[in-house]
C-alpha cells in the first residue's frame, strides 16, 4: 500500500472514531438532560460543584427557564468554567450533580484518538503530494476539519465546552464523510499556477479560519435554540429538547461564538489579504471579481455586519447569532457551490 | 454628547452593559429643508443603517458571480444574451453583466463609506480627546461592579497603594498596561483607579479609516493604470508602446508617452506535463532578454507566480501555445506567406486551433486556410485527435477557403476567426470539406489549384500580460494597516479597575472593583493579578 492509500485508510479510521464519539457525546447530552429533570436529586447530590452552579440548575430544572444574568449558568458550564481552567474538575463534576459523566469521557477519548489518525492521514497525504496537504478540496476538507476538530479539543483545556462536542463532531462527521465519497482525488503535485509559497500562507489561514467558524457557529446555533427553548417556544418546549436546559446560559453561548468569531474574522480577513497578493503574483491583478473571489468578499461583509450587530442597540443576542448563521452558510456555498457549480480561476477541486 | 461619541443606534457608552435596551422609538421630528437633512445624515450615519448596508453590500455582490460578467468573459455574456433572448437584454440594461461597475452596486459602497465618513469623523476628534483622560474618580461603592475582590493585609496602605501600582502599570514602562491615579479620599482611605484599553478604540478608527485608504488607493489606481496583452512568438520580440498590444486598456489619467520603450525577446520557452494520460501541466518557464533605454541586455526568466519587473511594469505569464512557422506560395508559385501562426490551445492536450490568412496573392483570390494543430496526433477511422501536449507527433488538419478575405474594408477582425462570407470552401466531390494533413517539414499542395503550403517549424509562443500599477504599494500598506488595527480593537480588553485601601484595627483592608467593556472572560483574573501582588506584600 502506498502512503496515499494509507493517508485516505486512516482518514476513514478518523471517520469511524468521530463516529463513535457522536454518539457517546449525544448520550452525555441526553444524560445531562435527564439530570435536570429531577432537580430534587440534583440539590440532593454531591453538591461539590460550584455554589451558582447548583442554584440555577435547580431552578432552571424546576421552571424549564433560565434568567439571564451572567452567572445564571446551568450545570456543567459555570461562568467561572468558562473564564478560567477547567483542569481540576473531574468529569463528575462538570457532569452535575450526582450525574456521572461517563459517556463525555469515552466521547473525548474517542475523539482524540479521531484526531490522532486525522492528523496523521493529513501528514501521510502531504508526503505523498510532496508537498503541503491542502491544494485541493479533499485536502481543504481533511484539513478544515482537523483544525475545527483541534480548535474543540484546545478549547476544551482551557473550558469545559465539551457540549459543543456532539455539533462540532457530528458537523466534521459529515464533512469529512462527504470529502472522502465526493471530492476525493489521488494525491499528486500540483500545476504551476499553484506552485508558490502563498499555497502554504493563504491556504492554510483559510483553512484555519474555516475550522474555527465551524465551532462558533455551533455554539451561535445552540445559543438560538437554547434562547428559543427559553422563551417557552411551542416547538422546542418538548422533552427531548431538555437537553438545551444542560447548555451554559445564551449570554455564555454568545460570547463564547463571538470571542472565536473575533479571531476566525481577523483570520479570514488576512486570507483575503493573502489570497490578493497571491493573485497579483500568479494572475497578474490582486482582484477580479472571480466567482471565489466575491464569495470570499460576501462572507467578509456579513461577519462584518455580524460585528456591527453586536454593537447596535436592540440587534445583539438572538440577531446577531442570525448572522452567524447566515454567515457560516456563506462560508459552506464559498467552499462547496462555488467550486463545484461556478466557473472561475479558482478551480483547484480536482474534480 | 459626552466625551463618548457613538453613531446613532449604537449600543451604549463603552462601559454600558451589553444587555440591549428596548430600541428607542423613532421621534418624528418636525422637519425644515435642514431638519430633514440632518435627519437624513443622522440615519445615515447610524450604526443600524451601516449594518443594513453591509448586509445589502453582501446580497448586491451576489448576482456578479451567478451571471457572466463582461469585464472577466465577454464572449460567455454574448453568449448568455443569444441563449436568453427576453430576459438577457433587461439584465443588460440594469447593469447585472458588469455587476461592481454598476450604479447600484456602487450606490451601496458608495453611501456605506459615506456612512463610515460621517461615523468616523467624529469618533475621531473624542477620541483625541480620550486618549488623554485620566482614569474615572473611584466610585463610592463597589456593589454593583461583575467584578470584585477584597484583601486583609499587614503591609501599610502606602506599601498596598505602590504595589498595586507597579502590578497594574507592568515591566514596560513606555507602554503601560494601565493608566493609573491614586488619591486620598476625605474620609483617609487611599484609592487607586486605573483603565486600560484606550488602544482598543485607536485600533477600530485605524481599522475604518484604512478602509478608506484602500477604497482611495484602490480607485487612484484604476486612473492610473495601464495593462495590455501580448503574444510573444519563441526567437521574436515585443517592444512596449501601445501600438505593440495586442489589447491595451488605461485608466483615464494615464499618459501613454510614461510607457518605458523596453524590449523584451522570447528566447526559449519550455513547459513540462505529467507523463500520464491527463497531462497535468508542472511547469511554464519563459526565458527573455530584456533591454530597457540606456541599459544592458539581461536574461532572466519569467514564470507564473514570478512576474517579471520592468521599466516599472510587471510581465505576467498568462498562456501558452504553439505558432507554426508557415510558408504558402501562390499558384503562380511565388512566395505569398510566410511567419509564424499562433494557434489556440482548446483542450489539455493542447488541441490548437488557428486561421492563416494569405492576402498577398500575385494572382486569383486570396486564400484562406482554418484548422487545428495535433501536438502529438492520433489519427483514427473517426478523426485525429492530440493525446499529449509536447510536440512528439505534430500534424496539422486544415481546410482551405478562397475568396475576399475582407481585410481591405478597414474593419478590424479577429485574427482567429475567418471571415467567410466572401470566400467559399473548398469541397471534394461528396460535398464535404476537402481536409489537408501537413507533417512538419512537409510541403503539401493547397487543393483546387491554389498553390502549397510548408510546414517549417514549431515555435512556442507565450501569452503575457504587462501591468502598471503604482497604488500596489499603498492598497498593500493600508491593507496591512487594517488588519493590525482590527486585531488591536477585536483583542485589545478595555477595563477600569478600583481599589479602596483603608485601615482597619492596625490592619489594611483593600477592596478592589473591576468593570469591562462588553464581554470580557479575562475581569476576574485582572482583578486577582493586583489583589495578589497585594497580598504577596506580606509574604516578604
Ligand atoms: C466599509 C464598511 C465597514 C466595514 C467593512 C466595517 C467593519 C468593521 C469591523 C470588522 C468592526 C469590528 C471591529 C470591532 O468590533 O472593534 C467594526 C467595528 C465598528 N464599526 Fe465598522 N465597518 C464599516 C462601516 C462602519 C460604519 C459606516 C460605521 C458607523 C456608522 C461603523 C462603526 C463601527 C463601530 C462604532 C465599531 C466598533 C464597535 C464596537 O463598539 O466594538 N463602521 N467595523
Amino acid at each position: 500500500m502506498g502512503t496515499g492509500e494509507l493517508s485516505t485508510l486512516l482518514a476513514w479510521g478518523a471517520v469511524t472514531a468521530y463516529a463513535i464519539a457522536l454518539v457517546a457525546f449525544s448520550i452525555d447530552l441526553a444524560r445531562l438532560a435527564d439530570g435536570l429533570a429531577r432537580p430534587a436529586e440534583a440539590l440532593g447530590g454531591r453538591g461539590q460543584a460550584a455554589a451558582a452552579g447548583d442554584t440555577v440548575a435547580a431552578g432552571a430544572g424546576a421552571a424549564g427557564t433560565t434568567t439571564m444574568t451572567p452567572v445564571a449558568t446551568p450545570v456543567g458550564t459555570t461562568s467561572a468554567d468558562l473564564a478560567g481552567p477547567s483542569g481540576d474538575d473531574g468529569p463528575e463534576a462538570a457532569g452535575g450533580p450526582g450525574r456521572s459523566r461517563r459517556a463525555v469521557g469515552v466521547a473525548m477519548a474517542t475523539t482524540t484518538l479521531g484526531l490522532g489518525l486525522h492528523v496523521l492521514a493529513a501528514v501521510l497525504r502531504g508526503i505523498a503530494a510532496g508537498r503541503v496537504p491542502w491544494a485541493n478540496m479533499y485536502e481543504f476538507t481533511l484539513v478544515g476539519t482537523l483544525v475545527a476538530v483541534a480548535t474543540f479539543l484546545a478549547l476544551c483545556r482551557r473550558r469545559d465546552v465539551r457540549f459543543l462536542g456532539s455539533l462540532v463532531v457530528g458537523l466534521v462527521l459529515i464533512a469529512l464523510g462527504v470529502g472522502l465519497a465526493a471530492f476525493y482525488v489521488p494525491a499528486d503535485a500540483v500545476e504551476p499556477a499553484l506552485q508558490s509559497y502563498w499555497l502554504v500562507i493563504h491556504v492554510s489561514i483559510a483553512t484555519i479560519a474555516t475550522g474555527l467558524l465551524t465551532v462558533s457557529f455551533a455554539a451561535s446555533a445552540l445559543q438560538l435554540l437554547k434562547d428559543s427553548r427559553d422563551r417557552g417556544s411551542a416547538r422546542l418546549s418538548a422533552a427531548r429538547w431538555r437537553l438545551l436546559d444542560a447548555l451554559p446560559s445564551t449570554r455564555d453561548l454568545e460570547a463564547l461564538s463571538f470571542r472565536i468569531n473575533a479571531v476566525g474574522f481577523v483570520l479570514w480577513t488576512f486570507t483575503i489579504m493573502a489570497g490578493a497578493v497571491w493573485a497579483e503574483h500568479a494572475w497578474g491583478r490582486y482582484w477580479g471579481w472571480d466567482p471565489k473571489e466575491v464569495w470570499s468578499f460576501v462572507v467578509w461583509v456579513v461577519y462584518a455586519a455580524y460585528l456591527h450587530a453586536r454593537t447596535t442597540r436592540g440587534w445583539s443576542g438572538r440577531r446577531a447569532a442570525w448572522f452567524v448563521l447566515v454567515g457560516y452558510a456563506t462560508v459552506i456555498f464559498n467552499f462547496t457551490g462555488v467550486n463545484l457549480f461556478f466557473q472561475g480561476l479558482h478551480s483547484y477541486s480536482g474534480l | 454628547m459626552s466625551e463618548d461619541y457613538r453613531p446613532d443606534g449604537h449600543a451604549g457608552g463603552p462601559y454600558a452593559e451589553t444587555e440591549p435596551g428596548a430600541a428607542t422609538p423613532v421621534a418624528l421630528p418636525r422637519l425644515g429643508f435642514v431638519g430633514t437633512l440632518r435627519w437624513t445624515w443622522r440615519q445615515l450615519t447610524s450604526m443600524r443603517v451601516a449594518l443594513m448596508l453591509l448586509m445589502l453590500l453582501a446580497v448586491v455582490a451576489v448576482p456578479g458571480s451567478v451571471l457572466p460578467q463582461r469585464p472577466q468573459d465577454p464572449a460567455a455574456v454574448a453568449r448568455y444574451l443569444a441563449d436568453n433572448p427576453g430576459l438577457a437584454p433587461w439584465l443588460d440594461r440594469l447593469g447585472f453583466f458588469d455587476v461592481y461597475a454598476s450604479v447600484w452596486f456602487s450606490a451601496v459602497y458608495i453611501l456605506l463609506f459615506v456612512s463610515l465618513v460621517g461615523c468616523i469623523v467624529p469618533r475621531t476628534r473624542v477620541h483625541l480627546r480620550a486618549v488623554r483622560a485620566r482614569p474615572p474618580r473611584t466610585p463610592r461603592r463597589f456593589d454593583r461592579f461583575p467584578a470584585r475582590g477584597s484583601a486583609v493585609v499587614d503591609a501599610a496602605p502606602e506599601e498596598v497603594v505602590g504595589a498595586a501600582r507597579r502590578s497594574l502599570t507592568g515591566s514596560v514602562g513606555l507602554l503601560p498596561r494601565f493608566r493609573v491615579d491614586d488619591a486620598v479620599e476625605a474620609g483617609g482611605a487611599r484609592t487607586v483607579a486605573a483603565e486600560r484599553g484606550y488602544l482598543r478604540e485607536s485600533g477600530n478608527l485605524l481599522f475604518h479609516l484604512a478602509l478608506l485608504g484602500i477604497l482611495v488607493s484602490v480607485a487612484t489606481g484604476q486612473m492610473l493604470h495601464y495593462r495590455g496583452q501580448a503574444l510573444v512568438v519563441e526567437g521574436r520580440g515585443f517592444a512596449n508602446a501601445v501600438t505593440d498590444y495586442d489589447t491595451f486598456e488605461a485608466g483615464t489619467a494615464f499618459d501613454p508617452r510614461s510607457l518605458v520603450p523596453f524590449t523584451l525577446t522570447l528566447d526559449e520557452f519550455t513547459a513540462e506535463f505529467t507523463t500520464d494520460a491527463a497531462a497535468s501541466p508542472r511547469d511554464f518557464v519563459a526565458d527573455v532578454t530584456v533591454t530597457e533605454p540606456g541599459a544592458e541586455e539581461s536574461v532572466t526568466s519569467i514564470r507564473v507566480n514570478h512576474p517579471l519587473t520592468v521599466g516599472g511594469a510587471k510581465v505576467y505569464l498568462m498562456g501558452n501555445g504553439y505558432a507554426p512557422e508557415l510558408t504558402v506560395h501562390d499558384a503562380a508559385g511565388e512566395l505569398a506567406f510566410a511567419g509564424t501562426v499562433p494557434f489556440v490551445p482548446e483542450d489539455a492536450q493542447y488541441l490548437s486551433r488557428g486561421v492563416v490568412k494569405v492576402p498577398d496573392v500575385s494572382t486569383g483570390e486570396q486564400v484562406g486556410l482554418v484548422g487545428y494543430l495535433l501536438p502529438t496526433a492520433e489519427v483514427t477511422e473517426s478523426g485525429a485527435r492530440s493525446v499529449y501536449p509536447q510536440p512528439f507527433d505534430p500534424l496539422l488538419v486544415l481546410t482551405v477557403w478562397s475568396g475576399d478575405l475582407g481585410l481591405d474594408d478597414g474593419v478590424p477582425q479577429n485574427v482567429y476567426e475567418l471571415e467567410t462570407t466572401e470566400m467559399t470552401q473548398v469541397l471534394e466531390e461528396d460535398g464535404t470539406p476537402t481536409t489537408i494533413l501537413v507533417g512538419l517539414g512537409e510541403t503539401v499542395e493547397l487543393p483546387g489549384g491554389l498553390g502549397t503550403l510548408t510546414w517549417d517549424g514549431l515555435p512556442r509562443f507565450m501569452a503575457v500580460d504587462l501591468r502598471y500599477d503604482p497604488a500596489l504599494p499603498w492598497i498593500l500598506a493600508f491593507s496591512i494597516a487594517a488588519l493590525v488595527g482590527l486585531s488591536v480593537s477585536l483583542f485589545t480588553p478595555r477595563r477600569r479597575l478600583w481599589l479602596r485601601v483603608t485601615e482597619q484595627d492596625g490592619r489594611t483592608v483593600v477592596d478592589g472593583a473591576a468593570l469591562a467593556r462588553g464581554d470580557d472572560l479575562g475581569l476576574d483574573g485582572e482583578l486577582d493579578r493586583v489583589m495578589d501582588a497585594v497580598r504577596a506584600l506580606d509574604g516578604r
